[in-house]
């Protein structure tokens, strides 16, 4: 055991940090070099990323695969636009009550989660997925079909007139995607993230090491919740505004889809999934102005590509691109 | 008409169940094969009756190969395994159970008279048709698993620890049944058995197989006279 | 038209139960029919198929062309059931069979069917997309939709519910019939309960499974022309269904007809009381906190023999 540790020398937490500061100056000197369509793309990147991350966390490391991100997503936007809103708070704070009400959610919902499995949890989470956002219509103080306004403010005056509403987006989001996937990723790396691959690979086994197989899921569930609400928030900053056409079913499709090809054990992946979701929109467009189509067809055509994708790489790369490259262990 | 195995290797994930297994069974006779648990003999009759993949090897049998065709194909063409543990469908009637492998046969009137043959071999079943299967008893779900395999007419039969949890009474009676309808029908039958005396006294040869690998091959009468064989697998 | 019955005069609270009543029955019918969906794919191959509620709705948008075409209901409906039974026959065939032949190890083994039948589920909704365009479109309803008319009340349930009562109903009996009293259907149970046992007795399970398959898919069809008329037609009009059809199958125990037409019952009447007595706003919310219920009291289902096999 001991060998193996010395070959493979683990990244420090310390050393982590580093590399993701580096990274987020990085984006940050790149935030000033490109334009507003380029940065409000990005945040959408960051957002996504952050949602496929939650889809990993829980259906790649945990086992539990589950339709219901959307409408994680639609608890953290209303519960982040509630708080800004009509309580008032700074938009941090939105922000953070999005990740917390969600995770919370989460929470009650990994409850009742941990004692499904397969296909009596994908159909549970399914029916939420449907049934969540309208929700939202039955109860006035959550603005039925309009939604209600989501509103992080302008960037602060020191920032100079050239500071753009989009790049302010750009940092908030990105901000707020690095530190969470920095905290997740501590998470998996440690001792406790250890037990998730291990009740991943063999719970029957985790449960006779003396692993709480139940508590962790439930676990699970919480966090991941925590995670997709916090991109709810981000998702409706981007648009201004919540409403229920925000969080169709088909997110949790597009999030899972791009999860399950870009790797659905493993994080590296998630950034590369954002852009793969935020992508598919313009080649959608691309090819529609190619060979030319219907309205209808420019509609569904991302959908499309979204399910394709998740099929075959279902079928071709069971365990993610990223396993192709690592040997066999 | 004989059943063939030359060279078989099975493996079971990494494990190698089954190492270059050789042996013959002539038609008419019955073939014992027994070991201890582990021996690998269920993966074996599991290969034969096409519900496993061979790794290596070949097993033929009428001088055609039956490796590496499906389970249901080989049942129709005259092989029938009556597996272990497990053998009947505990939630269909005793009628239905037995009506499982008429279903695709062409001639019901063939079908109906072996029915009937079945149900004279063990009456016990005529009387309990319209139960579920699950309400039988041990020995009565072996007598119903056999019975199901030879309405379909057979030519090979495998089958694998019949005498599994039954008492000794029963498991006497069962023998001699096998015994009977060996003769009756004209099959050729392959035993496995982890009662070995019980099993050696009806068979014509016997195999013993000892972690995946052949040990001896002799006739019947030698192997249950045979002092290793005794001290080994026959407890005395 | 509106009949009249000469009854005993009720009041307004009578001519509501009476409403109440027959609406769930009627609806618990539709659901019933796509519960049976559900219920014979799991039963035949471990899979929970989402991509139910595609095939359902293509299969609509089949008979929605047919009635452009010819004008007919009957005719449409027809053509709808018998192009389900194909596409659903279809799908296992060359779908579903070489995917399970592909994924045979790893983790993704668990969820890779799962998977695939959402994947299924939104290639069938763009396709629908592409051919027929996602505009709402709309079935009209071959008799009456208009409520009897009780001693001067119109109560919620016509000639229209009637019809869809009587239709489940038949197929219920159909197979039953069919189940219960037929070679096929025996090889179709017994391939359900122990695919080893029927494959070592000669039967030909993966062709029993595509039959199975086929019919799933004739029953997803029936339910979606018996569903449509009085809703909007469009891609997703039945993602509502599968799921309310996934949440009467699991009540009933996934594991037989009758459970699911059980379930189906309870779902519909737990649903149209509490939006007629309670809240129309709670329609929704019955069904989810009935499925929750379910799943934490007795997950094997309501009426799952007491033997209950591993999922």
């Amino acid at each position: 055991m001991k060998k193996a540790d010395k070959v493979r020398k683990p990244i420090t937490t310390r050393k982590r940090l580093f590399l993701f500061v580096l990274f987020g100056w990085l984006l940050l000197i790149l935030g000033d070099r490109v334009g507003d369509l380029e940065l409000y793309q990005g945040s959408f990147v960051a957002t996504y990323a952050l949602g496929i991350t939650s889809v990993i966390l829980l259906t790649g490391y945990s086992g539990q695969l589950s339709l219901g991100q959307s409408a994680l997503m639609a608890v953290g936007a209303y519960a982040g636009a509630l708080s800004i809103f009509n309580a008032g708070w700074h938009p941090v704070i939105g922000l953070i009550m999005s990740a917390l009400v969600a995770g919370v959610f989460g929470l009650v919902l990994g409850l009742v989660a941990a004692r499904l499995s397969g296909p009596y949890l994908a159909g549970t989470t399914l029916a939420l997925a449907i049934s969540l956002p309208t929700l939202a219509n039955q109860f006035p103080i959550l603005g039925a079909e309009e939604g209600i306004v989501f509103d992080v403010g302008l960037p602060p005056a020191r920032f100079g007139e050239e500071f753009s509403q989009y790049k302010w987006f750009f940092w908030i989001s990105a901000l707020a995607a690095l530190i969470m996937v920095f905290f997740i990723v501590n998470l998996l790396s440690s001792r406790y993230g250890r037990t998730f691959k291990a009740v991943r690979d063999n719970p029957v086994a985790a449960q006779l090491a003396g692993i709480n197989v139940g508590r962790l899921k439930v676990n699970a569930f919480a966090i991941s919740s925590g995670v997709a609400g916090l991109s709810g928030g981000l998702l409706v900053m981007l648009i201004s505004g919540v409403s229920p056409s925000a969080f169709p079913l088909s997110l949790s499709f597009s999030l899972l889809g791009a999860a399950v090809v870009t790797g659905l054990y493993s994080l590296k992946g998630v950034i590369l999934g954002g852009l793969v979701l935020v992508a598919i929109p313009e080649i959608a467009d691309s090819l529609v102005s190619r060979i030319g189509g219907s309205e209808s067809f420019t509609t569904v055509l991302p959908g499309f590509i979204v399910s394709a994708l998740l099929i075959l790489a279902v079928v071709f790369t069971p365990n993610g691109p990223g396993h192709l490259l690592k040997k066999h262990h | 008409m004989s059943l063939i195995v030359e060279g078989l290797t099975i493996d079971h994930g990494a494990i190698r169940a089954i190492n270059n297994v050789s042996f013959k069974v002539p038609q008419g006779q019955l073939a014992a094969i027994i070991g201890a648990n582990g021996a690998g003999k269920t993966t074996l009759l599991r290969t034969l009756s096409g519900l496993k993949d061979a790794s290596s090897g070949s097993a033929s049998w009428n001088g055609v190969s039956i490796l590496g065709k499906r389970a249901e194909d080989l049942a129709r063409s005259g092989i029938m395994h009556v597996s272990d543990g497990k053998s009947v469908i505990a939630e269909l009637s005793v009628k239905d159970n037995l009506a499982l492998t008429g279903l695709w046969q062409k001639d019901k009137k063939a079908v109906t008279a072996a029915t009937n043959e079945v149900i004279e071999l063990f009456p016990i079943l005529g009387q309990r048709m319209s139960q579920s299967a699950g309400s039988l008893s041990g020995g009565e779900r072996q007598m119903l698993a056999i019975g199901r395999a030879l309405i379909a007419r057979p030519k090979l039969l495998l089958l694998d620890e019949p005498s599994l949890g039954l008492a000794p009474l029963i498991v006497e009676q069962i023998f001699q049944t096998i015994k009977s309808f060996v003769k009756k029908m004209d099959l050729t039958v392959v035993l496995v058995e982890q009662n070995a005396m019980g099993a050696l006294k009806i068979a014509d040869e016997g195999i013993v197989l000892n972690l995946g690998s052949v040990v001896a091959v002799d006739s019947a009468e030698k192997l249950l006279n045979d002092p290793a064989v005794r001290s080994a697998y026959l407890g005395f | 038209m509106i009949r009249q019955f000469a009854l005993p005069i009720w009041g307004s609270k009578m001519t509501q139960f009476i409403t109440a009543v027959l609406t769930s029955l009627s609806s618990g019918a539709i659901y019933a029919l796509m519960a049976i969906a559900i219920v014979l794919v799991w039963r035949s191959t471990r899979v929970i198929n989402f991509a139910q509620a595609g095939q359902a709705v293509l299969t609509t948008y089949i008979g929605y062309t047919v009635i452009q075409r010819t004008g007919s209901f009957w005719i449409a409906l027809v053509v709808a059931v018998l192009s389900g039974a194909v596409i659903g026959a279809v799908i296992d065939r060359f779908f579903m069979r070489p995917i399970f032949k592909r994924v045979k190890s790893g983790p993704i083994v668990m969820i890779a069917p799962v998977v695939a039948t959402l994947g299924l589920l939104g290639i069938i909704q763009a396709l629908i997309g592409f051919i027929w365009g996602i505009t709402n479109q709309s079935i009209e309803a071959p008799v009456s939709t208009g409520g009897y008319k009780i001693m001067g009340t119109v109560i919620a349930f016509s000639n229209y519910n009637l019809l869809v009562l009587v239709f489940v109903a038949v197929a219920m009996l159909l197979l039953t019939l069919l189940f219960q009293k037929t070679n096929i259907g025996l090889a179709l149970r017994a391939s359900a309960y122990s695919p080893e046992i029927a494959k070592l007795s000669g039967i030909k399970v993966d062709s029993v499974r595509t039959l199975g398959w086929a019919i799933a898919g004739a029953s997803g069809g029936l339910a979606g022309m018996l569903y449509i008329p009085g809703y909007f037609l469009y891609p997703n009009a039945m993602d509502l269904l599968l799921v309310l059809g996934f949440i009467a199958a699991v009540i009933g125990g996934l594991e037989s007809l009758f459970g699911a037409v059980a379930g189906a019952m309870i779902l519909g009447f737990a649903i149209i009381f509490s939006t007629t007595y309670i809240s129309p706003k709670l329609f929704f919310p019955t069904a989810f906190i009935v499925l929750i219920l379910v799943l934490l009291v007795k997950p094997s289902g309501l009426f799952a023999a007491k033997k209950s096999r591993g999922a």
